[in-house]
């Protein structure tokens, strides 16, 4: 089998580690050799940051590069497009319709793109966009985004959803197991 | 048992299964979470040490007394501990003593790219990297062992795609290492001139057995490729993407013993291929030693000494393939990062910045005080370099009336004092702020000697800045709540136009800590709002422009009350 390359990228604070966490955790309970790529330190600062999933049956490098992607998983609207040159040509992406302001734009240097997914799509991009904080609210926490978005990529990663949600039981922290397992499937039937 | 984990758990995890005891660091990104990983281990005592040199210092202490320990660092962090590795590495040791330093290639979060294997050259001490978090496991536990078997310290080369990465990895039965006893032996370990005169040759003669060493061990390993065309020397992460690219279709010779480096390992491998290239991040250390012997290689002609490499960079410079991609349509934003909204360092340099006053800052998330809108700093070097270089400042200016030092709590714990004492010592009417939020920020929140906690949470010994400030000879010494901006400009004011040296303790915790309770979000008024845009001088996060008035993201306020102190129609309010 060839190497899956995923990326999770979203703003600084948005909960990227534990979406990564999981897809880790579910891919080595499959059997596959797994490398996970993350970010700390400074960019955690409220910019913007990427975390890289590999899986296969040999995987080298833990990172992912331009035209590599077979999914990008966006928790920001503008990320999507930031990170869109590191997907595969005919790849897809999971989004989060939510926008954050960066700095640029708010200090008025420049404006927010509002087009951003209309130009993915023109592209040729596969765009699922979803709105995950409404439903993430539904689940119970505003933090949930990121487990609403992975149940959106377990649709289309194929595998059984009973599969993520012992993943989700093995890798959230217990208090909060039933309230990522409702995001999940929230995310996997939107 | 396998788990995945993070390189960094996996280095902790080495040294849980070596039987190491003792663990004292300066926290520094990418290499924070070994100590952190590690202190979850009972078996093992952890500590926060104010700096490098002290962490060092300590944990070659605990393998004198005959238990094997370790320190952990960042790259720039070998700098401070420089002083102590070049001794010890004429001292040896008693038990196993090992260094993990972790570089930052790309400079994910650091102030320079420096290559720390020059130190293992400089130092004359062998320097281990792995190249992924298994390896870093079993070379964290092969470092003790080369460390007692050649009576010398250890490097252990982490960078951030090994730290910050995750694999499989097995995990072995952890190993109790008897305790050596500690014999008296002053020739050995008092390196006064007599004794290290002595000692030099030592080294020197350690030196040759870790060559032949380099030219044998299991570690520096050849993979035999399908084509003798190519031959490829690498390291580290730089080997799995070569590998990537490769896989077994050309001769690799991976190195794992960054240095020594071996010697005929290298002129044989050289001689089986017919074009031998380099791929290592960095500066060209392997490269410039394979032409010191006279071998033909080829490596940053082809390949940059600035940033990361990947393995499509590989594939490009030596397959010329590049993979196709799209090419975004628009003009995509910068997002770098910010000041978190709350954070008690914004009022301060907001006050700095419309002031005017030359700010000479320091390493910490107040660094961050430098970006637009605020553009409050004026240089950051090094760790302490702002309370030293704001004395060297004012006395090449001959005033000290528009400038001041800001500095974090860890931060002056670590390397600002001694700069504080020469400001009381040598006389400049300097104005030294330290920025107090109770943590060590950037680094994920790590205690300090002025927290009062220790690295487990247990309360420890708690450093009182302001009687220390006086100790060190500075008697104006007055506390500011950074959230009250009035307050915060007064201080400024009155302590640059004292005739003596002073110091600012602008003091409020990190916004983040757990057991900080949050106001209530605040509301902008649309009725009331002008849209002056004042309230955006602050460059909050929580704060944008949405249809031509202000707005507050409720998610991200924490009712600081900054900006409700810019605003001068009182649009900003704490009701709905």
């Amino acid at each position: 089998m060839m190497t899956t390359n995923i990326m999770i990228v979203g703003v600084g604070g948005q909960g990227s580690l534990l979406a990564s966490k999981l897809l880790g955790r579910l891919m080595m309970n499959e059997g596959y050799e797994v490398k996970v790529s993350e970010v700390h330190g400074m960019s955690q600062r409220g910019g913007s940051v990427v975390t890289y999933v590999r899986y296969g049956e040999k995987v080298y490098s833990p990172i992912i590069d331009k035209g590599e992607a077979d999914f990008i998983v966006s928790f920001e609207k503008l990320e999507a497009a930031r990170y869109a040159p590191y997907l595969k040509i005919g790849g897809a992406i999971v989004v989060n319709t939510q926008e954050i302001d960066p700095m640029p734009v708010i200090t008025g240097a420049t404006v927010y793109p509002e087009s951003v997914l209309d130009n993915l799509k023109a592209d040729g991009v596969n765009v699922y966009d979803i709105d995950a904080l409404t439903p993430a609210l539904e689940a119970g926490s505003s933090k949930a985004v990121n487990i609403v978005l992975m149940g959106k990529l377990a649709k289309l990663l194929g595998l059984p959803a009973e599969k993520w949600i012992q993943a989700i039981r093995e890798s959230v922290n217990p208090k909060f197991v039933e309230m990522n397992i409702k995001a999940f499937e929230l995310g996997y039937n939107a | 048992m396998k788990k995945l984990m993070l390189g960094n758990e996996a280095v902790a995890r080495g040294l849980l299964e070596a039987g190491c005891r003792v663990v004292s660091s300066y926290p520094g990104t990418p290499s924070t979470e070994i100590t952190e990983y590690a202190a979850k281990y009972d078996e093992i005592y952890c500590e926060w040490a104010p700096n490098e040199k002290v962490a060092t210092e300590v944990a070659f202490g605990a393998a004198l007394s005959g238990t094997r320990s370790a320190c952990c660092m960042k790259h720039v962090g070998l700098n401070v501990a420089a002083d102590p590795l070049f001794t010890i590495s004429y001292t040896g040791t008693n038990a196993g003593f090992v260094i993990c330093v972790a570089d930052d290639p790309g400079m994910h979060s650091s102030q320079n790219e420096q290559d720390s294997r020059h130190y293992a050259r400089a130092s004359k001490t062998p320097m281990l990297e792995p190249s992924d978090a298994s390896e870093a496991k079993e070379y964290a536990k092969l470092a003790f062992e080369l460390s007692e078997r050649y009576d010398t310290p250890v490097l252990l080369r982490m960078c951030t795609r090994i730290a910050h990465s995750q694999c499989s990895v097995e995990l072995c039965e952890p190993k109790q290492a008897e305790p050596r006893e500690y014999v008296k032996n002053p020739q050995k370990y008092i390196m006064a001139p007599a004794n290290a005169i002595k000692r030099h040759p030592v080294v020197e003669e350690r030196q040759q057995r870790l060559t032949d060493l380099a030219n044998s061990t299991e570690i520096n390993k050849v993979y035999k490729g399908e084509s003798r065309k190519l031959g490829i020397i690498t390291s580290g992460t730089c080997y799995q993407y070569a590998r990537e690219v490769f896989g077994d279709e050309a001769y690799i010779l991976k190195i794992g013993m960054a240095y020594p480096l071996p010697t005929t390992l290298i002129e044989d491998f050289s001689k089986e291929v017919e074009r031998v290239v380099v791929i290592e991040e960095l500066d060209p250390f392997i490269e410039e030693h394979c032409k010191a012997m006279g071998i033909k290689v080829e490596g940053k002609s082809l390949f940059p000494i600035v940033g990361e490499f990947s393995q499509s960079m590989v594939r490009e410079v030596l397959k010329g393939e590049a993979a196709g991609f799209i090419s975004s349509r628009d003009e995509i934003p910068g997002r770098p990062p910010v000041m978190c909204a709350g954070c008690p360092h914004r009022g301060l340099f907001y006050v700095l910045g419309k002031k005017k006053i030359t700010t000479l800052a320091d390493i910490g998330c107040y660094t961050l005080g430098f970006a637009p809108p605020l553009n409050a700093i004026d240089s950051v070097i090094c760790m302490g370099a702002s309370v030293s270089g704001l004395h060297g400042f004012n006395k090449g200016a001959g005033k000290a009336d528009k400038t001041v030092a800001v500095i974090g709590d860890s931060t002056f714990m670590h390397s600002g004092m001694t700069g504080l004492a020469n400001i009381a010592y040598n006389g400049t009417n300097s104005t030294v702020i330290i920025v107090d939020n109770s943590i060590t920020g950037m680094t994920g929140h790590q205690h300090n000697p002025t927290t009062g906690y220790n690295i487990k949470g247990e309360p420890a010994g708690k450093i009182d800045l302001e009687a220390l400030c006086h100790a060190l000879g500075i008697n104006r010494v007055r506390v500011v709540d950074p959230y009250d901006l009035k307050a915060v400009d007064t201080a400024i004011t009155e302590e640059l136009a004292a005739d003596e040296p002073s110091v600012i303790i602008s003091r409020r915790p990190c916004a983040l800590l757990k057991y900080v309770k949050h106001e209530k979000p605040l509301v902008v008024d649309e009725d009331k709002c002008r849209s002056c845009k004042a309230c955006m001088k602050i460059g909050c996060p929580a704060i944008s422009m949405k249809g031509g008035k202000a707005k507050i993201d409720e998610t991200l306020c924490v009712g600081c009350g900054v900006c409700k102190q810019l605003c001068h129609f009182s649009a900003i309010g704490g009701d709905k």
